[in-house]
């Protein structure tokens, strides 16, 4: 399967660079040796064992290299700004950047930059520069590998010392294509020394072919900074998502990361915290509701390398039908990261005999004077709640539903913005109740 | 009003309940009286439908319908209420957001409009005075960390909400503090009507002293082994149940 790629790569790699910015073009080759030798992980290596690609992968998707713009205006036929919630928005089209709408950047503060990768690596090279690839060219996954092979551009947010955007930025990913189709973008955020944000990340997809999307996202939360994560995974059966999600924390910064599945096809997300400063706050959440085939992996690694530092992580995952949830929660505590604390906790519902969930704690302490524990579940609804609550007189699937949502409260609850909050609540009901849970006001999913 | 007949029944393919007759009119009042594992529990999980409890012969007639075919919820919104021996905590879901759901679906079933939430709010007020239910509790997660005796109080509060027209109490005296058991007392004897009835499960006699029953029946072994009248709960008190094993045990015909 890799053949084909690589062979892609050797054929167009011109093309491709001429189409993308120098600063990506840097660790282009590098990345595409990466691959070369790694290949796309399979379910043979120990961190993929629950997440067969193989299926996804037999499809032949088509690639913009040319980076052609598509015909529509996202800002006209998109309204899903979650209603209430007061946000600068920003498309990226497939893998493209589509030019901001001159309203969106009227307002954003003095100095904050949001911008497509790829122009902002020409028109800032110095800043960009100092970030870009410097978490992920040090890993040796595949598929980051891939998408550092192919990715020509994406989304570039940056916050200057101590700037504080008073709203949250919502991005989103739509695919949109006649042919099955495949996207790579590379995202860049930096928070500077004292800066906030929050960023609302939304994966939509407009037409019923085959999607890949391989998205990579780095983030740079500098000193006392704050930066909340949201992304919330609303797409179809016919969806494959790969997700790279790398954080790095300074001191004294606060991160917050929930990431919730509400509808997909089959979706891996590696999400890793690299505390790297005393005094960090550290919130790594997640959600799944999944019926039907839908599979969700959510690999996750909380490393602690400085001393101090808080981290708790919390997921939940609901699975009917034959769907298929793993997770992972690595923890990791280097030997001068004392006084450390690290809780996980991760809890599943199997509303079926045929819905499956792995879930595997792994804890690396090589600190003595640390606070961690970790707790994983798999178990059914309540019976005896749920009779409690049908002696009063609810109906039995209003009964599950109430359990089912009150399951999911407390990844609600850390849901910083109080509109998207509300929103996600109704959202999440609405999923439960079988009832489609698209964006009101979105017109094209 | 209720009628029961010949009623066996098993837990986990164990025979519980061994031949139960009962009988209750509207506006009575019956108390079950007997030592513990006698099946009395489980008498009321038969009649409030709890699926861990298996029916294996005879009938119950509730209003001229046959209960033993209805859902747990139906027999709900028909009027049974069971005050719970052990309540259940459901975390995560609130008081109000249960009790509203309750009352909207029962409303439903008697084809009513869903209360206004200013009307559900002013029911909620009133029913809580009745039982001097503390304001916080309603506030939290249904019995999440309530004290014995709060969710007690908690299961009456939910009976006033509902009115039904056969309340069944399991133990809701146990746990209740001497003024507690007099107000929980004082709730169902305002909540009495000509057109209800309760079935009162207990193992103390000071209950009865609150709410006077028509009826005492002594529960031992999955039976209704004796009835009386109020002065049966005394002799219990004062004699114990030994007296009524022996007679049991004994072969009539001697
Ligand atoms: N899940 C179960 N599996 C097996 N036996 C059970 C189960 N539940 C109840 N029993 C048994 O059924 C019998 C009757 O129990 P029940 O709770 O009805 O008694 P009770 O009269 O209410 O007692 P108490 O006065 O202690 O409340 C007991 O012997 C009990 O152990
Ligand atoms: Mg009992």
């Amino acid at each position: 399967m890799e053949q084909q790629y690589i062979d892609f790569y050797k054929e167009y790699h011109t093309l491709i660079k001429q189409h993308s910015a120098a600063l990506m073009n840097n660790f282009r080759d590098a990345a595409f040796e990466k691959f070369e030798r790694l290949g796309f992980p399979t379910s043979k290596l120990e961190n993929y064992k629950y997440t067969d690609m193989s299926a996804p992968l037999s499809i032949e998707y088509g690639l913009n290299i040319n980076r052609l713009q598509f015909q529509i205006n996202p800002y006209d036929v998109f309204k899903c700004d979650v209603p209430a919630i007061h946000s600068y928005l920003f498309f990226v089209l497939n893998d493209t950047f589509y030019p901001v709408n001159s309203t969106a950047k009227q307002h954003l503060p003095e100095g904050v930059i949001i911008e497509s990768l790829r122009t902002a690596a020409e028109t800032y090279p110095q800043l960009v520069e100092k970030y870009l690839g410097k978490l992920s060219n040090e890993k040796d996954d595949g598929w980051i590998a891939f998408n550092e092979t192919f990715a020509q551009d994406g989304f570039f947010m940056y916050i200057p010392k101590n700037v504080q955007l008073s709203k949250p930025v919502q991005l989103i990913n739509i695919m949109r294509s006649d042919v099955d189709f495949m996207a790579n973008s590379h995202n860049l955020i930096i928070l500077e020394e004292g800066a906030k944000a929050q960023l609302l990340v939304c994966d939509h997809t407009m037409d019923h072919v085959h999607f890949f999307a391989n998205r990579l996202t780095e983030v740079f939360a500098g000193k006392n900074s704050v930066y909340e994560h949201y992304k919330l995974e609303n797409t179809n059966v016919l969806n494959t998502n790969v997700s790279n999600l790398l954080i790095h924390q300074e001191d004294s910064s606060n991160v917050l990361t929930n990431v919730i599945s509400l509808h997909n096809g089959v979706t891996r997300n590696n999400i890793e915290m690299l505390i790297d400063g005393e005094n960090c706050e550290s919130l790594l959440c997640g959600m799944v509701i999944g019926d039907k085939n839908q599979d969700v992996d959510n690999f996750t690694e909380i490393v602690h390398k400085k001393p101090n530092s808080q981290s708790r992580e919390l997921f939940k995952y609901v699975l009917d039908d034959t769907s298929k949830g793993a997770f992972a929660g690595k923890i990791q505590v280097a030997k001068n990261a004392q006084k450390t604390s690290s809780f996980q906790t991760n809890k599943n519902i199997l509303l079926s005999k045929t819905a499956k969930m792995r879930t595997k704690p792994q804890l690396e302490i090589y600190a003595d004077d640390v606070k961690c524990s970790h707790g994983a579940t798999i178990g059914q609804l309540d019976e005896a709640a749920k009779f409690y609550m049908q002696s009063r007189g609810i109906s039995e699937s209003e009964a599950r539903l109430l359990l089912m949502f009150a399951f999911t409260a407390d990844v609600m609850d850390n849901i910083r913005i109080n509109a998207l909050k509300d929103r996600m609540k109704l959202l999440v009901e609405k999923r439960l109740r079988g009832e489609l849970s698209r964006c009101e006001g979105c017109m094209i999913c | 009003m209720l009628e029961i007949k010949n009623l066996h029944a098993s837990i986990n393919g164990k025979e519980i309940l061994k031949g139960v007759n009962l009988t209750i009119q509207a506006g009575e009042i019956h108390a079950i009286m007997g030592p513990n594992g006698a099946g009395k529990s489980t008498l009321a999980w038969v009649l409030s439908g709890n699926p861990a409890v298996e029916v294996t012969h005879g009938e119950i007639n509730f209003n001229g319908k046959n209960l033993l075919e209805m859902s747990p919820e139906d027999r709900s919104r028909e009027g049974i209420f069971l005050s719970f021996q052990y309540p259940v905590e459901i975390p995560g879901v609130s008081m109000v957001n249960f009790m509203r759901t309750a009352v909207n679906e029962q409303r439903k079933y008697k084809n009513l409009e869903p209360l206004s939430a200013a009307d559900f709010l002013r029911l909620m007020r009133e029913k809580k005075e009745l039982v001097e239910m503390d304001n916080k509790l309603t506030s939290r997660s249904v019995n999440e960390g309530f004290s014995g005796g709060e969710k007690k109080r908690n299961e009456i509060f939910q009976m006033a909400m509902l009115e039904p027209k056969l309340a069944i109490l399991d133990e809701t005296d146990s746990g209740l503090d001497i003024d507690a058991l007099r107000i929980v007392a004082n709730g169902v004897n305002k909540l009495k009507r000509p057109d209800n009835a309760a079935l009162v499960i207990t193992h103390y006699q000071r209950l009865l002293d609150y709410i006077i029953p028509d009826f005492v029946h002594v529960f031992y072994d999955g039976r209704i082994v004796k009835t009386g009248d109020k002065n049966l709960a005394l002799e219990l008190e004062e004699k114990g149940y030994d007296w009524i094993k022996k007679e049991v045990e004994t072969p009539i015909e001697q």
